[in-house]
């Protein structure tokens, strides 16, 4: 379960958060919609602890405890984990040296004994499908060259390896074709479960059709103006976000 | 950025190899004159031809400045207060002579010497101080023709092949560090593959600086006769000390036709502390000619160490289609400075030279690449492709970049690319996210950065400089 609490932070001293409050209970899919520079990535930034990004009141809690005193790669092995909406490129440092690395990270720290190369490519082969993912792209500089598509699809493959227990979705969709945003839907559909909590931050409606969550926030200025069912997100997508203002 | 970036650098993570074993050692007093170099030179048995060499080197020394130009700070040389010659008392003739006190002190330092070469199938040089205690597999090698000994066993064993490649690359008077080494080294490695002959190990020397105030001169000769070829690996290491310590080496190269030999160094001699105190201060000049027609050399170098670094291996593409190579990964942390680069020089026509140079800079660093590429006349079709990068890792470190290009043949073709970049904050965090720690997300990013040299190192050598690298930026981040 994830809580949001009255949540306030700043980014280089400017406030963009104003008092978050959300709950997603265990299991469930959240929206959130919101115009640009309303503040969604900043508080996708918060949840996962980047160092940037200051929490001046509220709080952050998983599961019953605060995260916000824990580093970015403490949280991370606790389960949560963030798709970026911006994925960065390593150069030199191949997607599957890279995410062996994480995964075996995440491992030790459940207490599970690492994986060995051949298991390791072994489950990322198959974990791949899920998104229709190009083999080669493992072997290949992390994000480098990759397309917008392949960097989308890259994310929620590390999320099929990584098994976390809060997914936050960072614009999953954004810059995707139809076909692109099909697959990347089906995947992170794929990764329901009543034991994985997803927020998923979006512009647009389209994806949510496809995800169906269990409810949607509309997010503007820095806070949650609105909460509801599926209807919301269609209402907001016709009539625009000035309606909800 | 984050208080982590802003912190970023402190200290280096634990020197491995700072112990001072007691060996039972023989010194000259400090100080430098003709009668020091006919000491050393009387001390080695050495022909009179050799000792003529030395001297007049040591007369060039004397008229020589101390080169100012390197970007470097640092406070003056008194190579006065040097002792220009300290050895082992011991002198061993087999490995089972060698004293047993110096086979502990290279299984500490992780150098396979006896059953562990064997393994490793390597063939290693040690050179303690000034001199060289052991050659293994020395018989193996012989039964090909090949000689692998200290250069002081060369002077003696085969003194027409020193005598008529000694000082033919780098010469005596080259410069003032050159200069220095040719008037007082005292031992080093010498290779010689005859005609043809592949050799079928790595040859690998390892240096040992372990006595206070004394500085280490040594000399390396390889000579590839037409169509030989060897890999040629040489490690380094020093105690640590308060003081500095001054290192002026000198290696030589000649390939003939079609020879090739390839040179890998993992320099991690002592950096000093955090806060500048001690290390090595580390002038070398190394340079290789490729004097025969489709010869190849190639220079692959790790630096980690070293308060200071001044070097430039450096290729002469004198025969026609030959080939030079400089693959260069450089790390300065904490206070260390590093001026390395190369100079390449086409002379021949056809030749062709690369040139990786992957710089990394963090604590207060300073980083420069030095490189010159230059295509004489007569160089029709020669060609050259320069790459090199620099990565920054916080806010206090430097990296600075002088290629110089001199071309006078209009059929060159030079490319040159560059890149400097900092260790994005986003990056780290994007690793961190998916469970990295901060240290293991740095040295990812530099690994990474530092493929394509790594990936031209003998592939025992990648590994340990792979490990090198992250040791050395222990305390870098956090």
């Amino acid at each position: 379960m994830l809580e949001l609490l009255d949540l306030h932070a700043e980014v280089e001293g400017r406030p963009i958060l104003h008092g978050v409050t959300l709950t997603v209970p265990k299991g469930e899919v959240h929206a959130v919609m919101g115009p640009n520079a309303s503040g969604k990535s900043t508080l996708s930034k918060v949840i996962a602890g980047h160092p940037d990004y200051v929490v001046t009141g509220g709080d952050v809690r998983f599961d019953g405890a605060s995260v916000l005193g824990l580093e970015p790669e403490e949280r991370a092995r606790r389960g949560i984990f963030l798709s970026f909406q911006h994925p960065v490129e390593i150069p030199g440092v191949t997607t599957s040296v890279f995410l062996k690395a994480a995964l075996n990270a995440v491992r030790r720290s459940r207490g599970e004994p690492e994986l060995d190369a051949a298991a390791f490519l072994r489950l990322a082969r198959e974990r791949m499908q899920l998104v229709e993912m190009d083999k080669e792209l493992l072997h290949r500089s992390l994000n480098e060259g990759f397309s917008g598509g392949e960097k989308k699809r890259n994310e929620i493959f590390q999320m099929a390896m990584l098994e976390p227990r809060l997914c936050v979705l960072d614009e999953p969709d954004s810059g995707l074709d139809i076909d692109a945003l099909r697959v990347v839907a089906k995947g992170v559909s794929a990764l329901r479960s009543p034991e994985r909590t997803m927020l998923v931050i979006t512009h647009y409606q389209r994806l949510l059709e496809h995800l169906r969550p269990d409810a949607t926030h509309v997010f503007v200025d820095g806070r949650i103006v609105r909460s509801g069912g599926p209807d919301l997100a269609r209402e907001v997508e016709s009539k625009g976000y000035q309606w909800v203002r | 950025m984050s208080r982590e970036a802003r912190d970023i650098v402190a200290e280096r993570g634990e020197y491995r190899y700072g112990f001072e074993w007691p060996l039972d050692t023989e010194r000259l007093p400090p100080g430098l004159d003709e009668n020091v170099v006919r000491f050393i030179s009387a001390k080695k048995g050495e022909p009179d031809w050799l000792l003529e060499w030395r001297l007049s080197a040591l007369a060039a020394w004397k008229r020589m400045e101390e080169p100012r130009w390197q970007n470097v700070r640092y406070d003056p040389i008194d190579y006065g207060a040097i002792s220009y010659f300290a050895a082992p008392r011991k002198g061993p003739a087999t490995l089972a002579e060698v004293d047993p006190e110096i086979l502990r002190m290279f299984e500490k330092l992780g150098v396979p010497l006896e059953e562990r070469a064997a393994l490793a199938g390597v063939a290693v040089d040690a050179v303690v101080d000034s001199t060289s205690v052991v050659t293994t597999f020395k018989e193996k090698l012989a039964a090909l023709g090949i000689v692998f000994c200290s250069f002081g066993e060369a002077v003696r064993e085969h003194p027409e092949l020193v005598r008529r490649w000694l000082g033919t690359v780098v010469p005596a008077t080259d410069n003032f560090f050159a200069a220095l080494n040719a008037a007082v080294f005292s031992d080093g490695s010498f290779v010689y593959l005859p005609a043809g002959v592949k050799c079928p190990m790595e040859l690998s020397t390892y240096f040992r600086i372990n006595e206070a105030n004394t500085g280490q001169f040594e000399r390396t000769l390889i000579v590839a006769e037409a169509g030989a070829s060897v890999s040629y690996l040489e490690g380094c290491t020093a105690p640590m000390r308060k003081e500095n310590q001054l290192h002026a080496a000198v290696v030589e190269l000649v390939a003939l036709d079609d020879a090739t030999i390839k040179y890998s160094t993992v320099q991690n001699w002592y950096p000093g502390d955090k806060e500048g105190r001690g290390g090595v201060y580390n002038f070398v000049t190394k340079r290789g000619k490729c004097l025969g027609a489709r010869s190849r050399i190639s220079w692959t170098q790790v630096e980690t160490g070293s308060a200071i670094t001044w070097k430039y291996p450096s290729c002469i593409l004198q025969g026609d289609d030959s080939v030079g190579e400089f693959y260069s990964v450089a790390l300065t942390n904490n206070r260390q400075q590093a001026d390395t680069g190369t100079k390449m020089i086409h002379l021949g026509r056809n030749t062709r030279s690369t040139i990786v140079s992957k710089g990394i800079s963090a604590g207060e660093g300073q980083q420069t690449y030095r490189g010159l590429v230059q295509v004489n006349r007569k160089a029709a079709g020669a060609r050259n492709h320069t790459r090199c990068d620099s990565l920054l890792i916080g806010p206090r470190c430097g990296a600075h970049t002088f290629p110089y290009v001199d071309a006078r043949n209009g059929s060159a073709i030079l490319e040159h690319e560059a890149s400097t970049s900092r260790i994005g904050e986003d990056q780290l965090f994007y690793l961190r996210q998916r469970g990295l720690s901060e240290e293991d997300a740095v040295s990812m990013i530099v690994n990474g950065f530092c493929r394509d040299v790594f990936q031209s190192l003998p592939m025992e050598f990648a590994v340990e400089a792979k490990k090198l690298v992250e040791v050395s930026l222990e305390g870098a981040v956090g």
